[in-house]
């Protein structure tokens, strides 16, 4: 088992020089002049020049990459051009923010959708199996920023019941300790500010769980529905457990692998689902950086950006993969 | 010697299926009794209804599109059809259990066989976790898997055919049930692990007393462990007697078909003879004898009365018109 992590960690090196590779290019190829966007309108064509050849902008491709990729392997990410500030540093000041906010609409995702998919099946043809799954199509048909927006609207415009942004209200003090602030507030004993917390995470946890919850109830009740069909439920019926038993321990632990793939997947849209929610609820996380940074033509952030995010979603494939040994011991990874 | 009165008695036990395109009928009319210690086997094809008989007295038929429409199931006098789902729970797995055709498919996969074994121990029985976890290893050395103790620890894919099948015996003896069901237990098995399957379900009938209801469509097998057979047809019983005087002196036209199609060592034919036909349509059975379409021996009348079970010889019953007509002629 060590030895297949081991393994499976010493493939991140090929896969993330190729997003290094691909995020790199990507930037060479979209149009627009670093120097000019630096500079402005208004600069003379040997200010350009100058700037350009500072920047290493008139080397090969090759030697930019090679630059690029020797101050990566340090942990160096480069400085933005609009503000100057170390990339790395700022990526992981707003990480925390993401990954409270995707854990949150993941979690909830999970939770919500096992459940609803788990009932569904047990009740095949029910009332709730059909309420549930007709609110799943229409959960996996709704665009984010339309539902961010009708939330914002309803809950924040109209009721006035949940904030419509940022992580924290600026009356509410927190110590900070992980930056995950759900985590810190508990820490601390704050309970204020967890409550204040929690609201904030609320509506953009909502609208990012959406989504994954819709397609986690939908892959739990067919493969429920497959696996209760199987052999080995009929001899735990025969065995005369309680229904909830084999409903949980012996149908939904075999149901749980193709769930568990899905689960892996989404978790990797979800970074990518955050840059549009984060937008939309002004939340500081790497999502919204990104954002600002793509309008600003600030390529050393969106290149940083696309790395960090190439690694977490690698790693959470991995985990995946891992747990999957866990949920089917026929697995066998030697 | 062997108690008198049944511990099991199946009465006129109507099992149908109700889909769009009719209603199956696949069991129709069966009777039985079982006494303690004995083993009884009921014998057919494929869709004969045989292990729809014994999902009945489990009442684990799929419903909807199943119902048992008719009949009683009584289980030490009690009707089991009358019980509710609760009632029912404490029975299965204690009182009654049950082990199936594939042990590949029977076993949880992802669960070890000790959790799966110790689970129903848990439900009936008043033990705690070590307690179980003793008996459970007490119940796999009753069934001969060596190393007991780590064993238990193993997943299903971790055990060979007959392992597994042994585990699952061992799983349906863990609260010394009085009533055992074999749905089939050796079909999925090697011949000489099958030999030994039977083996070890004698010795452990011999050791435990239980009764044992042996469904197979092998008269082998019939042959090897049964005190008294049934042999379905269409969902109704068309013979049933001792397993000797089946052999040697079978009744009924289908009987003779299933017995000639039993590959003979001594014989020297090298093709095997078959039963013609297929077996009917269970929704829209022939208005006579269900079997006459397939019968060499079938007679006019045979396609349009339904025979009705007749009592031929001491404890010989055959539902057939060849031995209602023989009665007749006597009785003119």
């Amino acid at each position: 088992m060590l030895k297949y992590i081991i393994r499976r960690l010493a493939m991140l090196i090929p896969v993330l020089l190729g997003v290094s590779i691909l995020a790199f290019s990507l930037m060479q190829l979209i149009p627009g002049d670093p120097a000019r966007s630096m500079l402005g309108e208004k600069a003379t064509e040997s200010q350009l020049m100058q700037l350009r050849e500072e920047m290493g902008l008139n080397d090969p491709y090759i030697v930019q990459y090679g630059r690029f990729l020797g101050s990566v392997l340090q942990g160096d990410l480069g400085e933005s051009i609009k503000s100057k500030e170390d990339i790395s540093v700022e990526l992981l000041n707003r990480l925390p923010a993401t990954i409270e906010l995707t854990m949150f609409a993941m979690i909830l995702a999970i939770v919500v959708g096992i459940l609803a998919g788990v009932i569904a099946a047990v009740k095949q043809y029910s009332w709730f199996d059909n309420l549930s799954m007709t609110g799943a199509l229409f959960g996996v048909s709704l665009p984010i920023f339309w539902l961010g927006l009708m939330m914002i609207w309803l809950f924040s415009v109209k009721l006035g019941i949940l904030p419509a942004s940022g992580r924290l209200s600026n009356d509410v003090e927190l110590n900070t300790i992980t930056n995950f602030y759900l985590l810190d507030s508990i820490l601390t004993g704050n309970w204020v500010a967890f409550k204040d917390v929690f609201t904030h995470l609320l509506m953009p946890g909502v609208a990012l769980g959406t989504i994954p919850m819709a397609i986690i109830a939908r892959m739990t009740r067919s493969s429920m529905l497959e696996v209760m069909k199987q052999d080995y439920i009929r001899t735990a019926n025969a065995k005369g457990l309680a229904r909830h038993l084999i409903v949980f321990r012996h149908a939904l632990k075999n149901a749980f692998l193709p769930v568990l793939t899905v689960i892996g997947l989404q978790f990797g849209l979800l970074l990518g689902g955050a840059v549009l929610t984060e937008t939309i609820f002004s939340w500081p996380g790497v999502g919204r950086y990104v954002y600002l940074a793509v309008l600003g033509r600030d390529y050393p952030v969106v290149q940083g950006a696309i790395l960090i995010i190439a690694i977490i979603f690698v790693l959470v494939n991995l985990i995946t993969d891992i747990l999957y040994k866990y949920f089917d011991p026929r697995i066998s990874y030697n | 010697m062997k108690d008198e009165t049944p511990i099991l008695q199946v009465k006129q036990l109507h099992t149908h299926f109700f889909s769009k395109s009719g209603v199956v009928k696949a069991v129709d009319g069966v009777n039985f009794d079982i006494k303690p210690g004995e083993t009884l086997g009921i014998v057919g094809e494929s869709g004969s209804g045989k292990s729809i008989t014994a999902m009945s007295i489990m009442r684990l038929i799929p419903s909807p599109p199943g119902k048992i429409v008719n009949g009683e199931v009584l289980f030490k006098g009690e009707d089991l059809l009358k019980k509710s789902e609760k009632q029912m729970r404490k029975i299965r797995g204690k009182e009654i259990s049950m082990i199936f055709q594939d042990p590949m498919t029977s076993l949880n996969p992802v669960l070890t066989v000790e959790k799966q074994m110790i689970e129903t121990i848990l439900t009936h029985e008043n033990m705690n976790k070590s307690q179980a976890r003793e008996r459970a290893v007490e119940l796999m050395d009753l069934v001969g898997i060596p190393e007991s103790r780590n064993r238990l620890k193993n997943y299903p894919h971790e055990f060979s055919g007959g392992m597994r099948q042994r585990v699952m015996i061992a799983m349906a003896l863990a609260c010394n049930p009085e009533v055992l069901i074999a749905d089939e237990p050796t079909t999925a098995l090697d011949v000489t692990i099958q030999a030994q399957i039977l083996e070890l379900l004698n010795k452990l009938q011999k050791e435990l007393g239980m009764a044992i209801v042996m469904i197979t469509h092998d008269l082998g097998v019939v042959a090897e462990v049964c005190d008294r057979v049934m042999v379905m047809y269409a969902g109704k019983p068309v013979e049933f007697t001792e397993a000797n005087s089946l052999f040697a002196n079978p009744k009924h036209p289908y009987t003779w078909g299933l017995m000639n199609s039993i590959p003979k060592i001594t014989s020297k034919k090298e093709k095997l003879e078959a039963i013609e036909g297929a077996p009917p349509d269970l929704r829209a059975l022939p208005q006579g004898c269900s079997f006459a379409p397939r019968c060499k021996h079938a007679m006019e009348q045979c396609l349009t009365i339904d025979p009705s079970i007749t009592k031929v010889e001491e404890s010989h019953h055959v539902r057939c018109l060849l031995y209602e007509e023989t009665e007749k002629v006597i009785s003119t």
